[in-house]
Formats: C-alpha cells, sequence, structure tokens
C-alpha cells in the first residue's frame, strides 16, 4: 500500500519528485489512518520558505491536533487549496489528490537523508 | 418516503427561524407613559432585524421538547469524571433568586449592599478555613479565570522581585488541558512533568527540571487519575526551595474537605470551582465560580475587588469593597459571579463543619466501592485505593473485542447513565473516569456496577450492540467531522 | 462498602495523607436546616437596598430590563439546569439546539457572520476579541479609544498584557495607530452613552492594516446600525440587557461575533450542525481542536464554560421578544431615558452633557459631588447615577431603561432639583 517510488520522512511525509525537478509533499496513508479523519489542514502559502524537517504547518482531526513537517527545503511553488474545502482527500487519497504542496528544491542531498519505502515500510511495522 | 410519524420527529426540532410567522411575538411591552422623545435620524437606526416570530405558547412547547432531550442530574446518574456532578440543593436557587441579591445593581454604593458584601465576606472567610490559606479574592468567573489569576498573581511576585528571568511552569502530564492554556496566556513557556510508575510526580524529573528559570508549578491534587500524590511535601518542598510559586488546582478539593488543607502543606495559591464542590446546577455548561484563595507570599497581588470588614467609630460592622495594593487588576466588569456565590455559600452554611467533612469521607468511599466492584471487568491502570474518583481503561476490551472506551460510554446512555469522562487524562490509554461524587445512594452505585459489568460481557457476547449504541436517543451517534470539515454554525435562510 | 473494599475504616483510604497534616481542625459554624438558612439569607437579601422598591438609574455595563416570566420559568427546567457541558451530543441535543439558536440570534443582532456559544461577560469577552486580533494579525499592541469604560480598559489590560501585548489608550478624536496595531477597540454607544460614527473609525482601523473590534451595548443593536454594518472584524457585547437579572454584577454572558474568515482562531464553545449515523440533522460542539483539552498550551484560549445557563436565558428573551419586541423594548428605553434627559436639562445647576446621540443613558454635570448627591437620594428611596467625577468633574452616568415608570422619573428630576438648591 505504501508507493514504491516516493521517500519518506520519519514523520511520515512522503516526496514524489517530478520529471521538472519540483517536489510534491503530502503525508502517507499510514499518518493518515492513524490521524482519524481529517478536518483540516493549514499549510504554508506560495513562496514561503521550508526547512527540511523543520514544522511547516498543522493538519488536525475532530479531537487532536498534530504538526506537520516539511521533508525537504525549499519554495512552496504550489498548494493544494482544494484541501481547504475538502480535507478528506487526505483520508481518501493520501498519494494523488490529498498531495499538499509542489516544492522548488533548495537543499543539495536533502532525498538522502531520506527513507525508502522499504525502510518506511519496516518503520511502521516496528512502531504497530 | 418519511412516515408521518418521521416528520412530526423531525419538525420538533425546527429552529425558530424556521417556525417565524410574521405578527407573532411571545413577550408584551407596556405602551409609553412619557411624552413622546423624538426619534433620531434613519441614518443611525437599523433597517431590519432578522429575529424570529413566534408566540409565548410556542416557544414554551418548543424549548420544553427540546429540554427533555437532555440527560441531567435530576434525571441521571452522572458519574462524570473531574467535573464533580453531585446533586444540587433546590433551596440554593430559591435562595439565590430572592430579589435582594437578584436585583441589586453591581455599580450600587457600598452603603447599599451590605448585605451582599457581608455574604461574599463571609464566603472568603470560609473558604479560607477551609483550604488553610490566608487570603481570598472571588472574583474569577470560572475555575480557568482562577486559574489565570493565580499564575498571573506568580508573575507579579517574580516581577516585583525583578525576576523577570523566571519564565517557565512545570505541569504535570496527567494536568487538564486548561493549565498549560492559562501558563501560556500569562505568557510562560510550559515543561510537562511525567508522573511515575504508581501516578505520583516524578521526583526525578522535578529536581532536574527547577531552576532560576522556575516561576512555579501548577499541580492538581488529588491528581486528574484520582490520586493522592504521595510525594506532595517533597514536590512543594523542592520547588519552593528553587524560588517557585505552588499552584494548587482545586478542582478536586471535593476529596480533601476536612482531610488536609492545602496551605498546610505550603501551597501558596489555589483556585476553588464553587459550581464543582460547593454545588451549581451547572446549567448546560455554566455559570461557574473561581475563587483564589491565597498564601501569605500572594496577599498583595490578589485580584480586585477583595471585601474587607471594618468597624465604625460605634462599633458597627462595615463591608467594603478595596483593591488590594499591587493587585493583578480586575478579572471582569464587576465582583465575580454572584450568584453562584450565593448558592455556594448557602450550601457551605447547610453542611457546617461536620457536613463538610463528610463529603470527602462518602464521596472517597463511593469511588473505591465502584474501584473494587468492578476491578477485573475493566484495567486498572493503577492499582492502588483510589480518592473521589477512578481511572479504569477499556485497554483489555479493545485488544480482546474491538471495544473502544467510547462504545462502552455509548452504550451507558442506553441504560439510562450518563457516561464517565472519556479519553481523559492523556496518559491513559483509552481512559474512563468514574466520579460518583458523595450524594449517590449505595443502591444507584450497584445498580451502576451491574450496568458495567453487563456491558462488560456485552463487549464478548454482542459487540456491535456496543458498536452502534445509543440506540434509543432522539440521535444516534454523530458525524463529527462533517461538523468540523464544513462548520455550519448559524441557521442560514436557504435552509 | 468498607468490607467490599477491603478497609476497616475510610482513615485507610486517607492514609497516605502526609500523617502531621490529616484530619485538621475545621473552624466553621455548625450546620443550619433549611429553614434557618432561608431566614439566615433572608435577613441578608433585605440588608441590600433592591432597586424595585428603590427607583434605579444606573447603567454602565448592566441594565434592568422587563424580563419575560417565561425566562425563569423555562431555564429554570432542571433538564436544562442540572445538565453539564454537551460533550455526549446524543443525550444533550437540548443543550446543544439552544446554543445553536443562541449563536444564530447573536449573529443576526450584531450583524455578523458568526457567534460562538458565550463568553464569561461583555468585558472579557471584549478581551479574548484583541487576543484573537493579535493572533490573527500577528501584531502586538491594541490602540483602545479614550472613550471606552474604564472597567472595560482595566479588563483588557488584565489579559492582554501578559502575553506580550501592549495597551495603547488613544483620542477617540484622532486615533493614532502603526504598523504593529492588531486592532482598535471602540465601544458603541461610549461610555458616556452617546452614539459614534462607526464607520469612520472602521476606516481608520483598515486604513492601518488593523482590525475593527466593537464593544456594543445588546439592545441598543436593535435599534441603531449594528457593528457588522459598518466594518466590525469582531464584536464583544454583555447578553445581560437581554433577560439576565443584574445580580450585583453576575452570573452574565459575554456575546462574541466575528467575520467567518476568522472561525479558527475564535475563543470559547462553539456549536455545529451536522447529521447523525440515520442522516438525522444534530448538533455538536465543533472546531473543538481550538480549545484547550485539545491544543492545550497552544490553545485559543484558557476558557471551558460556555456560561450555557445565562445564554438560555438571552435566548429565550430574544426569542420571546423577537423582531418587533426587541425594536420595541430598545425604543421605550430611549424614550425613557431622553425624557428624563430633558427634564434634568431644565433643572438649575445641572446641565446635560451634549455628546450628540445617545441611547439609554448620558452624562450630566451636578452642582455637587455626586457622591453626595447620592447618599441624599437615598433618603427619596432613589439610587441615583454613576459618580464618574474621575472623567467629567461633577459627573454622573445617568441611565433609564423601560421598566423606569414616568412616576419615578419624574420623582427623580423634583429630588435632583430639591438637592441642588441646597447647594
Amino acid at each position: 500500500m505504501t508507493p514504491e517510488n516516493l521517500k519518506y520522512s520519519q514523520e511520515h511525509e512522503w516526496v514524489r519528485m517530478e520529471s521538472d525537478g519540483v517536489a510534491v509533499v503530502g503525508i502517507t496513508e499510514f499518518a493518515a489512518e492513524s490521524l482519524g479523519d481529517v478536518v483540516f489542514v493549514e499549510l504554508p502559502a506560495v513562496g514561503d520558505a521550508l526547512e527540511q524537517f523543520e514544522k511547516m504547518g498543522e493538519i488536525e482531526s475532530v479531537k487532536a491536533v498534530s504538526d506537520l513537517y516539511s521533508p525537504v527545503s525549499g519554495t512552496v511553488s504550489r498548494r493544494n487549496d482544494e484541501l481547504l474545502d475538502a480535507p478528506e482527500l487526505v483520508n481518501d487519497s493520501p498519494y494523488d489528490s490529498g498531495w499538499m504542496l509542489h516544492v522548488e528544491l533548495s537543499g543539495d542531498g536533502e532525498l538522502d537523508k531520506l527513507m525508502s519505502h522499504t525502510e518506511y515500510q519496516a518503520m511502521i511495522e516496528a512502531q504497530n | 418516503m418519511t412516515t408521518l410519524l418521521e416528520r412530526l420527529s423531525q419538525d420538533r426540532r425546527q429552529l425558530l427561524m424556521d417556525r417565524s410567522v410574521s405578527g407573532r411575538v411571545g413577550a408584551t411591552l407596556p405602551e409609553s407613559d412619557v411624552p413622546h422623545q423624538p426619534l433620531p435620524e434613519e441614518g443611525l437606526l437599523r433597517d431590519t432585524l432578522d429575529f424570529p416570530e413566534v408566540s409565548e405558547n410556542e416557544l414554551v412547547r418548543y424549548l420544553s421538547q427540546l429540554s427533555q432531550l437532555n440527560f441531567s442530574i435530576d434525571h441521571n446518574f452522572y458519574p462524570l469524571g473531574s467535573c464533580t456532578m453531585k446533586y444540587n440543593p433546590k433551596v440554593d436557587d430559591e435562595i439565590a433568586s430572592m430579589p435582594g441579591f437578584a436585583e441589586i445593581h453591581p455599580l450600587q454604593p457600598d452603603a447599599t449592599v451590605q448585605g451582599a458584601l457581608r455574604l461574599m465576606w463571609e464566603l472568603q472567610q470560609r473558604l479560607i478555613e477551609i483550604t488553610g490559606m490566608q487570603g481570598c479574592s472571588l472574583a474569577p468567573m470560572a475555575g480557568a479565570d482562577g486559574e489565570f489569576a493565580g499564575i498571573l498573581m506568580a508573575r507579579a511576585y517574580h516581577q516585583d522581585r525583578g525576576n523577570t528571568q523566571r519564565n517557565k511552569v512545570l505541569i504535570p502530564d496527567s494536568a487538564h488541558g486548561t493549565n498549560p492554556a492559562t501558563a501560556n496566556m500569562c505568557g510562560f513557556e510550559v515543561v510537562t512533568l511525567p508522573s511515575d510508575a504508581n501516578g505520583n510526580t516524578d521526583l526525578e524529573a522535578l529536581r532536574f527540571s527547577v531552576g532560576d528559570d522556575l516561576a512555579g508549578l501548577m499541580i492538581t491534587l488529588p491528581s486528574t487519575l484520582g490520586l493522592f500524590d504521595s510525594n506532595i511535601l517533597e514536590v512543594v518542598r523542592v520547588v519552593r526551595d528553587a524560588g517557585g510559586i505552588v499552584y494548587g488546582d482545586g478542582a478536586n478539593l471535593n476529596a480533601l474537605l476536612g482531610r488536609v488543607k492545602l496551605g498546610d502543606l505550603g501551597f501558596d495559591v489555589m483556585h476553588s470551582n464553587l459550581h464543582k464542590t460547593f454545588t451549581q446546577p451547572h446549567g448546560g455548561g455554566g455559570p461557574g465560580a473561581g475563587p483564589v484563595i491565597v498564601g501569605e507570599r500572594l496577599l498583595p497581588y490578589m485580584p480586585t475587588p477583595v471585601v474587607n470588614r471594618s468597624a465604625d467609630n460605634d462599633g458597627n460592622l462595615i463591608y467594603t469593597l478595596k483593591a488590594p495594593p499591587q493587585t493583578v487588576g480586575r478579572m471582569g466588569a464587576f465582583h465575580g459571579n454572584f450568584g453562584a456565590l450565593v448558592r455556594a455559600y448557602a450550601y457551605i452554611c447547610t453542611l457546617g463543619d461536620q457536613g463538610i467533612a463528610n463529603i470527602s469521607h462518602d464521596a472517597v468511599i463511593n469511588a473505591n466501592y465502584i474501584l473494587s466492584r468492578l476491578k477485573g471487568y475493566y484495567d486498572l491502570p493503577y492499582d492502588r485505593s483510589c480518592m473521589h474518583e477512578v481511572v479504569f481503561s477499556a485497554r483489555n476490551l479493545k485488544r480482546e473485542h474491538g471495544i473502544s472506551a467510547l462504545d462502552v460510554a455509548k452504550r451507558l446512555i442506553d441504560y439510562g447513565i450518563h457516561p464517565p469522562t472519556m479519553y481523559f487524562p492523556l496518559i491513559v490509554e483509552e481512559a474512563l473516569m468514574v466520579e460518583p461524587t458523595e450524594t449517590e445512594s449505595k443502591e444507584t452505585l450497584d445498580g451502576f456496577i451491574e450496568v458495567m459489568r453487563a456491558i462488560a460481557q456485552e463487549a464478548q457476547d454482542a459487540p456491535d450492540l456496543l458498536h452502534n449504541a445509543p440506540h434509543d436517543t432522539p440521535n444516534t451517534r454523530l458525524d463529527e467531522a462533517r461538523a468540523a470539515r464544513r462548520p455550519y454554525l448559524r441557521w442560514q435562510p436557504e435552509d | 462498602m468498607l468490607d467490599t473494599i477491603g478497609v476497616d475504616s475510610v482513615d485507610e483510604l486517607f492514609a497516605d495523607k502526609q500523617q502531621q497534616h490529616r484530619n485538621p481542625t475545621l473552624d466553621l459554624p455548625p450546620p443550619m436546616s433549611e429553614c434557618d438558612l432561608k431566614r439566615y439569607f433572608g435577613e441578608l437579601a433585605t440588608m441590600n437596598k433592591t432597586p424595585g422598591e428603590y427607583a434605579c438609574f444606573l447603567g454602565a455595563g448592566s441594565y434592568r430590563h422587563h424580563i419575560p416570566a417565561i425566562v425563569r420559568q423555562l431555564t429554570s427546567r432542571s433538564e436544562f439546569m442540572t445538565a453539564y457541558t454537551p460533550y455526549q451530543p446524543e443525550i444533550s441535543q437540548g443543550t446543544l439546539q439552544t446554543e445553536f439558536e443562541f449563536q444564530t440570534l447573536c449573529a443576526q443582532l450584531t450583524g455578523m457572520d458568526v457567534a460562538n456559544a458565550g463568553m464569561y461577560d461583555g468585558s472579557t469577552s471584549l478581551a479574548e476579541a484583541v487576543l484573537m486580533a493579535s493572533r490573527v494579525t500577528r501584531r502586538t499592541r491594541v490602540a483602545v479609544l479614550d472613550s471606552v469604560s474604564p472597567a472595560y480598559i482595566s479588563v483588557l489590560r488584565t489579559y492582554a498584557e501578559p502575553p506580550g501585548i501592549t495597551v495603547d489608550v488613544v483620542s477617540a478624536d484622532n486615533p493614532e495607530l502603526n504598523e504593529d496595531t492588531a486592532c482598535l477597540v471602540a465601544q458603541q454607544p461610549n461610555f458616556l452613552g452617546y452614539i459614534q460614527d462607526m464607520q469612520a473609525i472602521a476606516d481608520r482601523a483598515h486604513d492601518a492594516g488593523a482590525l475593527f473590534v466593537v464593544y456594543a451595548d445588546a439592545l441598543s443593536m436593535a435599534m441603531f446600525t449594528p457593528p457588522g454594518d459598518c466594518g466590525a472584524d469582531i464584536v464583544a457585547s454583555e447578553g445581560q440587557a437581554l433577560g439576565v437579572p443584574p445580580t450585583f454584577g453576575g452570573p452574565y454572558v459575554g456575546i462574541f461575533a466575528c467575520k467567518q474568515s476568522y472561525i479558527r482562531q475564535m475563543p470559547g464553545r462553539i456549536v455545529g450542525r451536522t447529521v447523525d449515523s440515520q442522516g438525522r440533522t444534530a448538533y455538536v460542539l465543533t472546531l473543538q481542536t481550538r480549545e484547550q483539552h485539545i491544543r492545550r498550551e497552544r490553545a485559543t484560549s484558557n476558557i471551558c464554560t460556555s456560561v450555557a445557563l445565562i445564554a438560555l436565558m438571552s435566548t429565550v428573551y430574544m426569542a420571546a421578544n423577537g423582531r418587533h419586541g426587541m425594536r420595541r423594548a430598545a425604543e421605550l428605553t430611549y424614550q425613557k431615558a431622553h425624557y428624563l434627559a430633558s427634564l434634568i436639562g431644565g433643572i438649575p445647576g445641572y446641565s446635560v452633557v451634549d455628546g450628540g446621540v445617545f441611547f439609554q443613558e448620558f452624562a450630566v454635570q451636578c452642582p455637587m459631588p455626586p457622591s453626595t448627591l447620592n447618599e441624599r437620594l437615598l433618603e427619596y428611596k432613589i439610587i441615583g447615577g454613576l459618580d464618574i467625577s474621575e472623567q467629567l468633574q461633577n459627573g454622573m452616568l445617568i441611565c433609564a431603561t423601560e421598566v423606569n415608570t414616568r412616576e419615578e422619573i419624574d420623582a427623580f428630576a423634583a429630588a435632583l432639583a430639591e438637592i441642588g438648591t441646597t447647594v
């Protein structure tokens, strides 16, 4: 269930590199399921600068709120504003229409600090 | 197709604006008896006020029917942990509505409200005696407001001594959310203290956390786990030695009445949730009152006003509203929730010396009786005797049958019992926090115990009965995610 | 029960408590029977000089109005009165639906998009409005017009200064704002009772990139243009005037209303509409992640009450009076206050401050210190206005509402005249 072509962070964010060098960022299905019904997502604005592993926003379920951490450094070039009206997309389609940001990367070698699909899978199994 | 019956039951839930019929009114007003005064120019006036138009009869029937959709103390056993839902004597409502209390204006000169001020002064004295403190301000309007006043006093105390570097407040991980929220509102940084394996404050962690930057500690006694912290004297000593203020959250004062005084233990300040310990009808969530009671170090900083008593030249006792010399200020526009103070003081007078001590006696026995008889059916995260409330965990049911604390709570509703507090304290998985209070009889407790045991059995035999509970309520489980995703917070015309 | 628990006495359950502090003496009077209790409290109550028995002309944040009998009748129903916060929505629809009605009525009265379920009182509602404006704008100063009630400014300082907000009291004639100003705060009518041009003040706030926060008198909004139509971003009000007895200052209920876009920054309880598992309409506490029990030190406020019972009183009052009754109550109040002002204006030695249009109260300069005057008025069984000599020399803030009869008003004017001649 965890796509093989993505990179993953300890904080359950995923990164997908597009052909034009832009990174697409979202949270994993495991994270979405543990949160329960997502009711609100607060994301940085287009143009905001992000630091790898620093707080970039918040995600809320009915009775919990968690911080979102950026898996990469860079500048936000697009934001999925559909999540404002339909936060349930994060639950329904975490790797596709539930994406959160497009980021133009600024750091070098940061992707190497992220986990592969197998490593991430092993981590969540250990957590379970 | 909705049946007639279904439609009628929906109609009963229609909102006021949907019931509105032009020309109806539910109240009468007199004709003006003074010569007509010209109105101001149109431009300053409101065009329309989009309010409902309903008759008195219709309004009474609508709200009476709505009221019947509630559980309440007068109708149901209500063992909602941490909320001390005891029975409220009816005479206190009658007293609070006496015109001499209900009709007096807050800005009348002191000389015209001597009865009200004397009542407040006497209540201050009783609270000081019960808690072993030295001063009291009745100004805070709720428990959280009392917390805010208390931490403001700690802040003022340190500022007065030039200790502005004292910016940290320690708060145990079992605390109510109001504690960290309050500390933050006062501009302090919150440091969370872990509890040890017995549910006491972790002394190692405490000693490690105190230093020159310590402003104080906020601690609930007994803790929200329903346990008396057996390290408490050491906790107080460590904090005071480090120059910190010890704040007592009085949410659980019911367990201590007549047994121990926080002032004797070295606490600097506490608030009392009068609406819990000293009764208030709760009203669907307020009003309450949260007086602060303080020891010597914080006396000058109490919120204003405080009622002072003195004698005039003829020896008559005079009561006046006074601002403490270095007060942290006003909590609200006037002098606190006087109506709530009247009820609480009437309750204290009814009980008197012996009655007050009996509260903790009966409350603690009731909680331990439930603990003893439900142990084995529900997990007990801390296997020791409790104080006025007991925290169980449904984690065994969750593991074995997929039944959560929420399912147990909702199933209790089918048996006519208000659920306990769920999922709090946060450090207990699948927590169910039961506070029976002292006003419940053994028969009521036995009934509750029987139901809780039956539910544990149902969890094995018929789990769906629990998953789908409650069954016979006006509404089944609600889609809370929808409410939060698309907030719909008022009536709107397109309805 | 002790056998079941497995102890010989309750003292064993308290054994944890440090020995030396256990079972302290409790120096309290003996218990009172219900009969004694009513007698004692009855005595305390009669020691007060009570409006109704005395004609009363005090306002300044607490107002006497006629309260229809159904307000007390309905709010005394024990299903409402002895329930707690509606944490379990399936068995709290009565409380939740009436709170939703309260939110609707408050939003319509203020002319705003949304309102919450209630705050402690009007003054703390205003303080919370300022804290919210600071969160929304991420600015740390607040400009308060000097025409706002000194008591409210003082409450504002209590709540705003500790988290690092600077309170600047600015001239109502020419408010100075800067790029750090989170909001401009005005009171309508102002402390002395006069109606101000809200739109002009709103423009000053918005030009500086600040929010416009209005503290508005509740009943006046039924008659005068509401703040929502004059550019307000957040409105605070005191619900007491709408069906709640003065009760020596509390419990009251604060009204808190704002624009839709700020709902996730609001303090307090909020009820929302949703459906149950069978698709039926139902109400529930919502947006709870803002609150202290979830967000803890990052909550929008530490408040956990909505003063639901008092909010219910106001709900019944507003619903019973409805569209036309509210306006009539306001206009009657206006008539009485203006009649009183016209009488006082004709008494030698007294002058009514000309501050423009007023609603229910106005300032008067008296020929002697108001404290002396008020003492003398008691002999006439009259409780006079508020002594505001700190703001205005020999100033008195006088209020009349629809409960003041013409007889009372005439007697008040006659007494002022009589006492005035003794200067």
